[in-house]
């Protein structure tokens, strides 16, 4: 008499759960966390607010129209003298709504931040997937140059081309993109290399399928894991670096206030304790960056396949 | 035949279960045995059947998510499962000594070969350093170490496996402890040294009187060794008894197969037999006996479990249809 | 471990030389060095001679060589706002930026540390998830915000110690520190903890992967198992297989917390490198921006080399890597 196979621990779960695609094991997993949740919730939010803020401002802050300088420093829930328009977190050194400013400058902030990285992430896998796919020296020169600038700090990194290069919105993200690109493509070609390595890679190229053709079909979308999640970080460090160098100056030009700008703007204030107009904007900085950085922590727990729990 | 004393270490029908999130692994369920001083004892069975987990959890040495849930482990008749952390933590390494399998990894890459031995003596007894390396030069002239004095100074990358292995065993008789737990420390071994370390032992335990309980998935290897055997499956004791009666006339099916599927029991040309079948999962146990899917001697009884029962001068076994009429008991 | 110093030497020349090419295209070939190099101020007389004596009239292969010269003779040009040799405005600047760096370090080690091993050894309770949770404020936290709130807290509202500036030198056995006076401490303080915030998380978390590796490897358990006290485990077998990975990070890092002063050193007005270069950004002082990369780069391998060597040391596995077991 025998019995049945017996069940292994990973299916020890009662029948009922309805079937399990990756994508839904993916959601189930990462809202596991109710940090990480809450935290996308906020990335959506802001992202949200961001989007839709030259709609729903209460004042126009670089309209000159509508600011009065007269309305300069002043404290957080102080009224306009004029249309009785609440000032919910102060006025700046000119005299804007804080709260106006803040989210036309977060717009800019998540704009440069997400197109310099997109950039890069578009640059980097490039390269990364070329150094794995030709191997060689192809690969060894590619990945010296990697390596040779992701040892250099990235701010000085951008510093330097800022002053070869000049200040300006599109300089910028020229110094962005060349600081992350190189992140990309080490991850990328990482992944790219293990991928190669596999059987099913040499399966198709057995069939003949075209190089490129295994190179986007088969290798690209396995490298996406990790691609996400270094691209929730490093967009989280341009944004800093962005704001870090808008609040040094050599930033952002004063005609697109990034959030960076707004604190650099509100550094000589703080001395004499009207810290409002540094410390929302910092506020809203963080959270950004934050909630960046824990989703990003987040995926990276939930798509690592070792940390199997 | 060592002289058979008072039980070194006596174990309780002892349970360790480990409380995972698939479920609950009945690691240790229900595991009886003695050793007297000067005894080896032999804890066969296959990997993953608990007998490493056993071994831990005689030190106390079991995390989480596991605990011993179960019965008692008395040493020299003081019992060590509701005894205190430090009170354990004095008697390992003093008392109660315990070799790993892993060569490789049991020392500690970073720290010199005297440093961990020194630090062996010296957390049980207050001597200065010189006399703890005097100690632990004699002790790896014990387990034939040539020139001591230069292992001593070495790291433990600069070892052989064999040399680190010695360098295991020594630390575990520095202290003379009454009992060892040899946890599979020759698998990892080439079969010459294997050969060597076994006889080191065997010496080693009739010299100072210590118990060991040697915990092998090999037959072979505990049949020349061992004084007395203990057959272990799916976290259980199935049979106990000396090394020849079980050898010759086994009485739990499961050691009939194990014994059957040694190869030097083979004729040439003839085909090895195997025991059908697969271990079982130790997260969900069929009730009632474990080897039951796989003996060719189940019955409807088989879906009780069976207690391990004494069934003469110092043997046990665990089954409904014992083999008693292969040879007599 | 002779040839091994030798090999690593040789090959930080190589980079060395290497990264010189690299700036020198940058400033010659993306940006304009008459502009970069030459005052635009002056006149066009003084221009065209400055010209002719930088060598910039020449073709490119001599300029280079010229350039080498001049910097290993120490010439890196000459700084448009203070006159005097670009290499030497910056050298002056040097201490204050390495004693920031200096205590920044020490200050991540002896928070970083004790928290990682506490949160490793005991992930699951309040106080770890606590650390963790702010590890990741750590490094979310942009550096300059964080420094203006605590120039906010600590020393306009709270008044206990200074915004600005740095304190009092002391000299001992031959270096002049601001480290060794109490005033020097007072002033340091803010701006070291600014740069360490950085750091300490990532020490934090290195630490506490390291230690919930190591505490789960079979040369513990053979550790415990041999009755080893707690606090010998901890503070020395774990702790010196933990430390290898993080002082290598930590050195590696040292490079990167010299670069992140300029932020530290703007809002403190700590008189450093960093500030240094912020204000020749500003004031398109280019000589002295080259010099400071040139120097920069300089630091960098000589900190690479350090910490490969320490690193060797550290490790013995590494060391003896030549022998065979």
């Amino acid at each position: 008499m025998t019995l049945a196979a017996e069940s292994s621990p990973a299916t020890a779960q009662p029948a009922a759960l309805a079937v399990e695609t990756p994508l839904r094991r993916f959601l189930s997993d990462y809202f596991e966390s109710w940090v990480a949740t809450a935290a996308l919730a906020l990335l959506a939010i802001i992202v949200l607010l961001a989007i839709v803020a030259p709609w729903i401002v209460p004042q126009n802050p670089y309209d000159l129209a509508q600011v009065d300088v007269m309305e300069s420093r002043l404290p957080p829930g102080e009224k306009h003298s004029v249309s009785g328009y609440t000032y919910w977190l102060g006025t700046d050194g000119a005299g804007r709504d804080l709260l106006s400013a803040m989210l036309y400058g977060v717009r800019i902030s998540l704009t440069v931040g997400v197109l310099s990285g997109l950039i890069a992430m578009a640059i980097g896998a490039t390269v990364g997937l070329i150094a794995a796919y030709a191997g060689g020296r192809v690969e060894s020169l590619i990945m010296r140059v990697v390596d040779l600038q992701l040892s250099f700090p990235a701010i000085l990194l951008a510093l330097m081309l800022i002053a070869i290069l000049g200040k300006g919105v599109d300089k910028i993200i020229i110094a962005l993109v060349t600081v992350q690109w190189a992140y990309y493509a080490r991850t990328v070609r990482g992944t790219a290399l293990v991928e190669s390595r596999k059987e099913y890679v040499e399966a198709a190229r057995c069939l003949g399928l075209s190089h490129n053709r295994i190179l986007m079909r088969h290798i690209l979308p396995n490298c996406l894991p990790p691609l996400i999640v270094v691209a929730t970080v490093q967009t989280a460090h341009a944004i800093a670096l962005e704001a870090t160098l808008s609040f040094l100056g050599v930033g952002l030009p004063q005609t697109e206030p990034s959030l960076g700008l707004l604190i650099s703007n509100g550094f000589e204030y703080m001395l004499s304790g009207k810290y409002w107009i540094s410390f929302f904007p910092g506020i809203l900085l963080l959270l950004t960056i934050m909630v960046i950085n824990l989703v990003g922590d987040q995926l990276r727990d939930v798509l690592n396949p070792r940390l199997r729990r | 035949m060592r002289s058979m004393g008072p039980p070194a270490l006596e174990v309780s029908n002892l349970k360790t279960h480990f409380f995972t999130k698939a479920g609950i692994v009945k690691a240790v369920d229900g595991v009886s045995f003695a050793v007297a001083a000067g005894e080896i004892l032999g804890l066969v069975g296959e990997s993953g059947c608990g007998k490493s987990i056993t071994g831990f959890s005689i030190l106390g040495l079991v995390d989480e998510p596991g605990r011993i849930v179960a019965g008692s482990v008395r040493f020299k008749g003081e019992e060590l499962t509701t005894a205190s952390e430090e009170r354990l933590r004095s008697l390992r390494g003093d008392r109660i000594a315990m070799i790993f399998q892993d060569p490789m990894m049991t020392l500690n890459p970073v720290l010199r070969v005297d440093t961990q031995m020194v630090e062996a003596v010296r957390a049980h007894r207050n001597i200065n350093t010189a006399a703890a390396v005097h100690l632990a030069r004699d002790a790896l002239a014990d387990v034939g170490i040539p020139s001591p004095e230069h292992r001593l100074k070495a790291y433990p990358h600069e070892l052989s496996g064999g040399m680190r292995q010695r360098v295991a065993i020594a630390t575990a008789f520095i202290n003379k402890p009454d009992v060892i737990i040899a946890d599979e420390p020759t698998t990892a071994l080439d079969v010459t040294i294997q050969g060597q370390i076994l006889a080191e032992a065997q010496a080693l335990c009739a010299r100072t009187g210590t118990a060991m309980i040697w915990i092998t998935h090999d037959l072979a290897v505990v049949s020349s060794l061992a004084d007395r055997i203990a057959v272990m499956y799916a976290g259980r004791i199935v049979e106990t008894g000396r090394t020849a009666d079980i050898v010759s006339a086994p009485l739990h099916p499961y050691t009939k197969g194990l014994i059957g599927s040694v190869p030097s029991h083979n004729k040439r040309g003839e085909r090895l037999t195997q025991i059908p079948g697969m271990t079982p999962s130790l997260l969900n146990l069929a009730p009632g006996c474990a080897f039951r899917t796989r003996c060719s001697q189940a019955t409807q009884m088989c879906l009780a479990e069976p207690e391990l029962a004494d069934v003469g001068a110092d043997r046990a076994v665990r089954c409904f249809h014992p083999l008693l009429t292969e040879a007599g008991a | 471990m002779a040839a091994f110093v030798l090999r690593r030497l040789m090959q930080s020349v190589v980079v060395v030389f290497v990264m010189s090419l690299i700036v020198f295209c940058g400033v010659h070939l993306i940006g304009d060095p008459v502009h970069l190099l030459i005052n635009p101020q002056a006149d066009q007389k003084d221009i065209e001679a400055a010209i002719r004596s930088l060598g910039l009239d020449k073709p490119i292969w001599q300029q280079y060589l010229h350039f080498i010269g001049g910097a290993l003779s120490g010439d890196l040009g000459k700084s448009f706002i203070f006159g005097e040799s670009a290499l030497k405005v910056i050298v002056q600047r040097m201490p204050a930026t390495l004693e920031l760096a200096l205590a920044a370090t020490a200050m991540s080690v002896t928070l970083g540390i004790p928290l990682g091993l506490y949160a490793g050894l005991y992930p699951k309770s309040l106080a770890s998830r606590t650390i963790m949770a702010s590890s990741i404020l750590g490094f979310s936290l942009p550096t300059f915000w964080v420094g203006l709130m605590l120039i906010m807290v600590f020393a306009v509202m709270l008044g206990w110690l200074p915004s600005t500036g740095r304190g009092e030198t002391a000299t001992w056995l031959g270096i002049t520190s601001s480290l060794f006076t109490v005033n020097g401490w007072k002033h340091i303080l803010l701006p070291a903890l600014n740069l360490a915030l950085l750091k300490i998380s990532l020490v934090i978390r290195l630490t506490r992967a390291g230690a919930r590796e190591a505490i789960h490897q079979d040369y513990i358990k053979f550790a415990r198992a041999k009755g080893l006290s707690n606090r010998r485990i901890i503070g020395v077998h774990l702790l010196k297989n933990i430390l290898i990975p993080v002082v290598t990070v930590l050195g590696l890092e040292f490079g990167n917390l010299v670069a992140f002063s300029v932020v530290t050193e703007t809002i403190f007005a700590w008189p450093g490198m960093g500030k240094l270069l912020i204000g020749s950004i500003q004031s398109l002082d280019r000589p002295v921006i080259v010099a400071y990369l040139i120097i920069i780069v300089l630091m960098f391998v000589v900190i690479n080399l350090v910490v490969d060597i320490l690193y060797s040391v550290l490790d013995p596995r590494v060391r003896l890597g030549e022998k065979s077991a």
